[in-house]
């Protein structure tokens, strides 16, 4: 698999530093479980956080620290079983309760299906389903809209984006994705705001249906 | 024609690559040596389960995860009590320590990042799937001696920055910088690591072929 479209690296360096809301965080694990140079990235600026914790002003533990570290050694905890190899990276599985199969998917008109996956308010993920051959709305965002592609491929200004491809757009972008024919596309977005439908149509349903 | 060593200095922003090499600088091999030390301690950890070694590592390394911490914005006694958790973490998890991938530095900053989101916020952590491999039994000691020389000048090309840039690091990784403000400080400095870690992950898919 070769990937084409990457993550910014402030979005890498935000990931690393841990200061991204949670459902940014959730597309960052899951480009970068596809995405070899994306991990490079991520790992690169651990290596910088290292440096920072290296340089830390120490602050003095308790004398008896060590000794209750030493103590706690021998509680065994069960390592946690991960699911990979799915249609979706273990991180979203357990977002979603499962792989593919398991989404609870609400109709949006057209064909179109999305399912919002629980995270912090901060942001907002969601799966969303374009039948192939399809267009998603026009629309344009307030503020910035990741969409990662899990399954399929779709089209637009931007270029061509297939599984592990991700898009970034900004509020100035307007643009209508087309889903390749093949197979349905399957992908995880994410905004930091609300999309803003371009047609008068879209904007009611939107009030309905939530996106 | 002028002699461009004697140009006045423009201001390259964060290039951390024009900061001194590792050769150029004494302190650096004191840095590097304790950091291969730190490698042998957690290799101990790993392989024998050596309590001594954790030890060693706990006494370096909990001071500064705490201090870490409340410079992250919580208090002594969380403080204090995340550093013992991340602590035994790195017990508990020492099977994953990679050192072709990560200084022991490294590895703890990211247990130590986890831990703070999991304290602050009450989150989760979403992580990338585990490279289905796990690390080398044998790893190439060429490349673990070389990232662990990277890592070790980059820690010594940011203790060179100017305040105002170290500070901007710092802000990035302690508090909430916008994205337009990491941007200021992404023009940056990994360059080599980049490549060296991307270079691992390349032989270690390929070698699982």
């Amino acid at each position: 698999m070769t990937i084409k479209h990457h993550l910014p690296d402030a979005t890498l360096l935000g990931y690393s530093a841990g200061t991204l809301p949670e459902a940014f965080n959730l597309i960052v694990a899951a480009h970068v479980s596809l995405c070899d140079a994306c991990r490079a990235g991520v790992e690169s600026y651990d290596a910088l956080g290292g440096a920072l914790l290296n340089e830390a002003n120490d602050s003095s533990m308790a004398p008896t620290s060590l000794e209750t570290a030493l103590r706690r050694l021998d509680d065994t905890r069960a390592p946690t079983p991960t699911t990979q190899g799915g249609v979706f990276p273990a991180a979203l599985q357990d977002y979603v309760g499962g792989d593919l199969a398991s989404v609870k998917w609400r109709a949006m008109g057209m064909g179109v299906k999305q399912a919002v996956l629980p995270t912090s308010s901060a942001a907002t993920a969601r799966l969303l389903m374009i039948p192939e051959g399809a267009a998603m709305p026009d629309h344009t965002h307030n503020g910035t809209e990741m969409t990662l592609v899990l399954q399929g491929a779709f089209d637009d200004a931007d270029g061509h984006f297939a599984r592990g491809d991700i898009d970034v757009a900004d509020a100035a972008v307007t643009h209508t994705p087309v889903a390749s024919k093949g197979a349905d596309c399957i992908c995880l977005v994410v905004t930091d705001a609300p999309l803003r439908f371009t047609a008068w149509l879209p904007r009611v349903l939107q009030r309905i249906i939530g996106i | 024609m002028r002699n461009p060593s004697l140009a006045p200095p423009i201001n390259r922003g964060l290039i951390l690559r024009d900061f001194p090499k590792a050769e150029d600088t004494p302190t650096v091999q004191d840095t590097n040596e304790n950091d291969t030390n730190w490698v042998a301690l957690m290799v101990r950890v790993r392989d024998q389960r050596d309590k001594t070694a954790f030890a060693a590592l706990f006494t370096h390394f909990a001071p500064r995860i705490k201090g870490f911490l409340i410079n992250s914005g919580a208090d002594a006694p969380l403080a204090e009590e995340c550093a013992q958790d991340v602590m035994t973490t790195l017990w508990h998890k020492a099977a994953q320590f990679d050192p072709a991938r990560a200084s022991v530095a490294t590895w703890i900053f990211t247990i130590a990042r986890n831990r703070r989101i999991d304290m602050l916020r009450r989150q989760r952590r979403p992580e990338p799937d585990d490279l289905t491999w796990g690390p080398a039994p044998e790893p190439d000691q060429a490349d673990v001696l070389a990232l662990q020389q990277e890592t070790a000048s980059l820690s010594v090309a940011m203790a060179a920055l100017p305040a105002p840039q170290r500070d901007l690091i710092e802000k990035a990784y302690f508090k909430d910088l916008s994205q337009s403000e990491i941007a200021k400080i992404t023009g940056l400095p990994l360059g080599t690591i980049k490549s060296r870690l991307r270079l691992a992950l390349d032989r270690l898919r390929h070698a699982m072929k």
